[in-house]
């Protein structure tokens, strides 16, 4: 049997997330400041990206950030936005002979508070995806549960839940997390729950639609006529079956909560401050767009990085599955483990 | 027929009653207590007259019907704690705005997305296609406030080509009807634009694909088979095959349109329910955001109710079920 790999697009989205996640995990390590420290914040606040400051620091323990500095006998004349201050010189710790070398250099800009554009959005990383992922998961696991009992639970189950799922959709979703995301303090425990537990209808509907497509194939009638349980069939010969439209769209969900989660918190409705989360950096910079459109516009980038990252694995993944159903019947037929052969390889 | 429209209408008002319910445990259970003094100079009986002036010193049952009955039979929301406005007043403003604000939004979607699938249909697998399915996943990549906020400081700020916000110019009250019109369409485009764009990938994505199995379809191959120009073909008869679908589309991307119209209007300061709530939840005035959150329902329920039915219309073999 030929290996087949997965289509570019894919791959594409599976380079991109596991990107996100690599700078997620190693935010520590790679953020170039505590994403809270506003050192100097008068002096500091929205700055540019790519700019420097340098750093001055004086007997007392203080930090003072200055654009240039000179020496002027025995002062120190620091030129800063405010106008220039003076300082003597024997309380600069860090003075040389050439001056002053220590930079405090930000590479995506500074907030109205000073501090580090890139060590926030590093470090927000961590709470964006997180909720992403494991409200995906939340989704995941609670449609594939319904969709599970309402295929194999008989019709009264299966109407039951399927009427439940009917209405649930076209529940206004937003209106309620609105209304429970105001009654109580939002953290990351909540949000799980709240975008997670809105988001597995289409799934157990999916789930439903499959599992009763499979459950008329002749290796399913096989196996339920070889003595196998109901749900050792589910288990063992059906779910496995299902995986590739499951990832699908436990893919694209986490896309979904990402985005849920950033309008969120852009109303305020998410993660509470000091904690950074992109949505909430994009709310930040909304009252200074016009002035330091920086601190908005690269959460922003994040964001759409992440969801362009899921929606191309979720079409990549589609794709295949388009061509697995297109030339199924022969892959079907030699073994039911065929469709997730090549997901053994992903 | 009328049976398939009455049992949708009594599907529609029990879940408008399940949602009225759920609004009003979620706030009846939520900790904290609104009228609690906020300073200990307050004496606690000035709070016990507060709670029996709101109805809040009744057992929960009671208060639950008495906001019920009000609600349903005199649609009375109660007083807004913050301003002592009715709330049903308060938000009746606020509702135009919105149905206007998401109506251009949901016309943008659609002339952008059918006009987008046309054209990726017309060509399948071509360079074109192509760009527009990449260009789909991209802007649906893209959070709708976001590019509200980018499309403020580069189009509105930055070429002066939209005012930044609001729905009226400050002199609006001077203008005369047409003029006044127009200003509120100035005011308009950009905000339905950035809205609409969200939503118009998943449309173009519909229909391109729904084209295409149109032109397999033996209608499809009738069509061609009569000679009928290509351009007739996905025109006229290949999107009255599509029509269902992308009506079905509508309706379950309402609450999506009405979520992203949330933020929009606060990216936009657009004078609507958005806006309202948000300012209402920032305050923890309850009954509005209780309202609110029942207005949204509303709206939702009405946008699927109507999609459903005007599909019976399009497609006779659904009202059959």
């Amino acid at each position: 049997m030929r290996r087949s790999s997965l289509p570019a697009p894919a791959l594409t989205g599976i380079g991109i997330l596991g990107l996100l996640a690599l700078l997620a995990a190693a935010a520590p390590l790679l953020a170039p400041f505590d994403p809270a420290e506003q050192l100097d914040a008068a002096e500091s606040s929205r700055r540019p990206p790519l700019s420097s400051l340098l750093v001055v620091r004086t007997r007392n323990g203080e930090s003072l950030l200055a654009e240039r500095v000179t020496v002027d006998g025995n002062d120190m004349v620091l030129e800063r936005r405010s106008g220039s201050l003076r300082i003597p010189l024997g309380s600069v710790t860090n003075y040389r002979e050439d001056g002053i070398s220590e930079r405090r250099r930000t590479w995506l800009g500074s907030d109205a508070l000073g501090r580090d554009v890139l060590s926030r959005v590093l470090h927000g990383s961590r709470v964006s995806l997180t909720i992403g992922l494991l409200a995906a998961g939340l989704a995941l696991t609670a449609g594939t549960f319904v969709g599970s009992c309402a295929a194999i639970g008989g019709r009264f189950v299966d109407q039951s839940l399927m009427r439940l799922v009917d209405g649930l959709l076209c529940f206004p979703h937003l209106a309620l997390v609105l209304l429970l995301a105001t009654l109580y303090r939002p953290d990351t425990t909540l949000l799980v729950l709240l975008i997670g537990g809105t988001g597995w209808m289409g799934l157990a509907r999916l789930v439903r639609a499959e599992l009763l497509r499979l459950k008329q194939e002749r290796f399913a009638l096989a196996a339920a006529a070889a003595g196998r349980s109901p749900a050792g069939v589910l288990f063992r010969h059906l779910l496995p079956n299902a995986t590739t439209p499951l990832l699908v769209d436990a893919s694209l969900r986490v896309g979904a909560s990402i985005l849920v989660e950033s309008a969120l918190s852009f109303l305020g409705l998410g993660v509470q401050p000091p904690q950074p989360s992109w949505g909430s950096m994009i709310a930040d910079g909304q009252s200074h767009l016009t002035t330091a459109w920086w601190i908005a516009a690269f959460p922003g980038l994040m964001v759409a990085a992440a969801v362009l990252g899921s929606s191309l694995l979720a079409d990549g993944l589609s794709d295949r599955l388009a061509g697995l159903r297109a030339g199924g019947r022969e892959t079907r037929r030699r073994s039911p483990w065929a469709i997730r052969t090549w997901l053994g390889q992903a | 027929m009328s049976r398939f429209v009455l049992r949708r209408l009594l599907a529609a008002t029990i879940l408008f009653l399940i949602v009225l319910t759920l609004a009003f445990a979620v706030v009846a259970l939520a900790p904290g207590d609104p009228m609690a003094p906020t300073d200990p100079r307050i004496p606690p009986e000035q709070a016990e007259r507060l709670r029996a002036l709101y109805g809040l010193d009744q057992p929960l049952p009671v208060q639950y019907l008495r906001w019920l009955g009000a609600v349903v039979l005199h649609w009375d929301w109660g007083q807004s704690y913050r301003t002592g406005q009715p709330v049903a007043e308060l938000l009746f403003d606020a509702l135009p705005p919105t149905l206007l604000l998401t109506g251009a939004a949901l016309l943008v979607q659609y002339l952008l997305g059918i006009g987008l699938g046309l054209i990726a249909a017309s060509r399948p697998n071509s360079r074109l296609d192509l760009s527009v399915r990449v260009a789909s996943l991209i802007v649906y990549a893209l959070p709708t406030f976001w590019v509200g906020l980018m499309a403020v400081l580069v189009l509105a700020v930055g070429l002066g080509l939209a005012p930044a916000g609001g729905m009226t110019s400050a002199a609006a009250f001077e203008l005369g009807p047409i003029a006044a019109a127009l200003d509120v369409l100035a005011h308009l485009w950009l905000p339905a634009l950035v809205l609409g764009l969200s939503m118009a990938g998943d449309i173009a994505r519909y229909t391109r694909s729904s084209l295409i199995e149109f032109q397999a379809t033996e209608a499809g191959r009738a069509a061609r088979a009569r000679g009928l120009s290509e351009t007739r073909i996905l025109l006229v008869h290949g999107l009255a095959h599509a029509a269902p679908r992308l009506l079905q589309l509508a309706s379950v991307s309402a609450p999506l349109l009405l979520s992203g119209a949330v933020v929009a209007e606060v990216v936009f300061a657009w004078p609507g329910l958005g806006t309202a709530t948000l300012v209402a939840i920032q305050s923890r005035d309850i009954p509005v955001v209780l309202a609110a959150t029942a207005y949204g329902a509303v709206l939702v329920i009405a946008a699927s109710l109507a999609a459903d039915l005007l599909l019976t219309r399009l497609d006779p073999r659904i009202s059959l079920e």
